[in-house]
């Protein structure tokens, strides 16, 4: 069934595209300008991103942000996963409400995550820093984990491993021979996105960090209060790509193989 | 072989397999035939071990097995939708069992031949499940299961999903492997013409309980329930003084005028599917239809509506008990 759509709608489906990112391709545009005034185009060059690369506070940023990153994206893929993995095991009404609170800090807005974190740490007298904000990013990622892995174990229902048991295998080699693989690539996809989250967060980051935690997304913050350079652009371009890329690659491995229809699971 | 003994299982308070004591002989093929909800593949799972008997026990062999887990029986199952690993080949999805069960690697590689070669799966070994059809699928999940050379194979629906045609052929394919093999099949089937024709012996249930046990021939000539007396093959049921007997459409005898009838009708509808042929009659003293077959020796002409006698020979009424 194939309507004629209404003139009007292509219209309108292109200035929603043009709204959502003529901001970011001016970003990314301007991050190629060789005049250090945003409003004049003077020219091409690579010579902000280059000075990113011998900005020491950038660098540090950069390495703040990686370790948060990865650390969190660790930790956050395990407990998701364990977490998705033992939801099987529960009643059904205890599945709904362990469920729910684990999607929960997807719906919280970050402003309330971050404010309610803060008290926390200073309630228990935990300095502010890198291991705070670590602390923050895994319990917020451990929610995209979780349902990006119980998707995938759903999908993947239960008769798999009730055939390994049946052929012989034990609660272990059940695991390791059957699920694990099933669920690998909801595992990598689940880090992937973890990883893009804790490298995209400033809300919660801003709140929990400390002296020498600045986060990348916090250095923009602080650069921009003193005007939009170049520099910048160039920064939030190369955050951008990075995003796009990790986020096309973690759909990228949920839709591989089996030759499922390609379907977003992401919650958003 | 397998002794079940007084086995009945409960959900939530509700009888789904009603007291059973059943004995499966060796090199059998057994056949759980029934409609859907009937309690067939609770049965099967619960000799598999993925359910646990609410009562009573189940042996192999002799020795009880009621509370070992499904990876101690010395049994397979095969799975209605198959169950195939997606990320092995059928080599390594036919290796499985061997693998978990650490055996020698060539000991492995001969029984994978072995399997493969009987189910005819030699040029598709490299493949994975989802490069296969749904009959090369199937094959995989028998020969994985064969592959652990089990004591017993248990199959639950196993052409279940397959179209007619396939089901023909796989259903020979099945009976033939299940001879060579000499293995004891135990099978779940709501279709009474593949019970018919496969089984040693079929288990007729409904509703939870055995309505009867018997070799096909027994099933089909000596029905001793209602339900199995209309649910393998067509029946005509006939009440007389408060008593329920049946006769095969095959038994009764189509004669013009009323000479020898034990019932007189009119013709419904005449149906002429090849070898046979059928009238369609609606009694005159009763609110049911009979149905006549005739073989190809038979060929008189009838008419819808034209008046009929139906006649039997009473040796081949069947009474069944309420």
């Amino acid at each position: 069934m194939k309507s004629k759509s209404h003139p009007l709608l292509g219209i309108h489906s292109l200035l929603v595209m043009i709204f959502i990112y003529v901001p970011i391709a001016i970003i990314i545009v301007y991050s190629f300008n060789s005049s250090r005034l945003a409003a004049d185009w003077s020219g091409f060059t690579f010579e902000w991103y280059t000075s990113l690369f011998s900005n020491r506070h950038v660098m540090e940023a950069l390495s703040n942000t990686l370790t948060v990153g990865v650390v969190s994206t660790l930790v956050s893929t395990l407990l998701g996963t364990m977490a998705a993995l033992s939801m099987r095991k529960v009643s059904r009404r205890m599945k709904a409400g362990m469920g729910g609170l684990l999607y929960l800090p997807i719906i919280i807005p970050d402003i309330i995550m971050g404010l309610s974190l803060l008290v926390l740490f200073t309630q228990f007298h935990i300095p502010l820093g890198k291991l705070t904000i670590i602390i923050a990013h895994i319990t917020f990622c451990i929610s995209y984990v979780f349902v990006i892995i119980t998707t995938r174990l759903s999908g993947m229902g239960g008769q798999l491993e009730e055939a390994a048991q049946d052929l012989g295998a034990n609660g272990w080699q059940i695991f390791r021979h059957v699920t694990l693989p099933q669920i690998m690539p909801g595992i990598i996809s689940g880090a992937l996105i973890a990883f893009t989250m804790s490298l995209d967060d400033f809300m919660v980051s801003f709140f929990v960090s400390g002296p020498n935690s600045t986060t990348l997304p916090i250095y923009i913050y602080g650069q921009v209060k003193r005007g939009i350079s170049p520099e910048i652009n160039a920064l939030c371009t190369i955050l951008i790509l990075v995003s796009i890329t990790l986020i096309f690659l973690a759909q990228f491995v949920l839709n591989r193989g089996k030759g499922q229809k390609k379907q977003s699971v992401l919650p958003f | 072989m397998i002794e079940l003994s007084g086995v009945e299982k409960h959900f939530q308070g509700q009888v789904v397999v009603h007291p059973l004591s059943l004995t499966i002989k060796e090199g059998e093929f057994l056949t759980l035939l029934g409609p859907s909800g009937c309690g067939k593949t609770t049965i099967l799972r619960m000799i598999a071990g993925f359910e646990q008997p609410t009562k009573g026990k189940i042996l192999l062999d002799g020795a009880d097995l009621t509370s070992l887990p499904p990876n101690r029986r010395d049994l397979n199952l095969v799975f209605q939708h198959y169950a195939l690993f997606p990320h092995m080949t059928v080599e390594d999805n036919i290796a499985f069992g061997l693998k978990m069960k650490k055996l020698p690697a060539k000991e492995q590689q001969a029984r994978v031949e072995e399997a493969v070669a009987m189910t005819q799966l030699t040029p598709l070994v490299k493949r994975y499940p989802h490069q296969l059809s749904g009959g090369q699928q199937q094959r995989v999940a028998i020969a994985r299961a064969i592959a652990n050379k089990p004591k017993v194979l248990l199959l639950d629906e196993p052409l279940g999903a397959l179209d007619l045609q396939l089901r023909k052929n796989l259903q020979s394919e099945l009976k033939h492997l299940q001879r060579s093999l000499g293995i004891t099949f135990v099978y779940v089937t709501h279709d009474q013409e593949e019970a018919m024709m496969l089984s040693d012996r079929i288990v007729i249930m409904n509703g939870g309980k055995v309505e009867q046990i018997g070799t096909p021939r027994e099933i089909y000539a000596k029905p001793t329930t209602l339900f199995s007396a209309t649910f393998v093959g067509e029946n005509n049921i006939f009440s007389q003084d408060g008593r329920l007997f049946a006769v095969r459409p095959e038994k009764l005898v189509a004669v013009r005028g009323t000479e020898g009838a034990k019932r007189t009708g009119e013709v419904l509808d005449v149906l002429y599917l090849g070898s046979i042929h059928k009238l369609i009659v609606q009694l005159d003293d009763e609110p049911m239809t009979v149905s006549i077959a005739f073989d190809f020796t038979d060929d008189r002409p009838w008419n819808v509506g034209e008046k009929v006698g139906v006649a039997w020979n009473s040796e081949d009424e069947v009474v069944i008990g309420s």
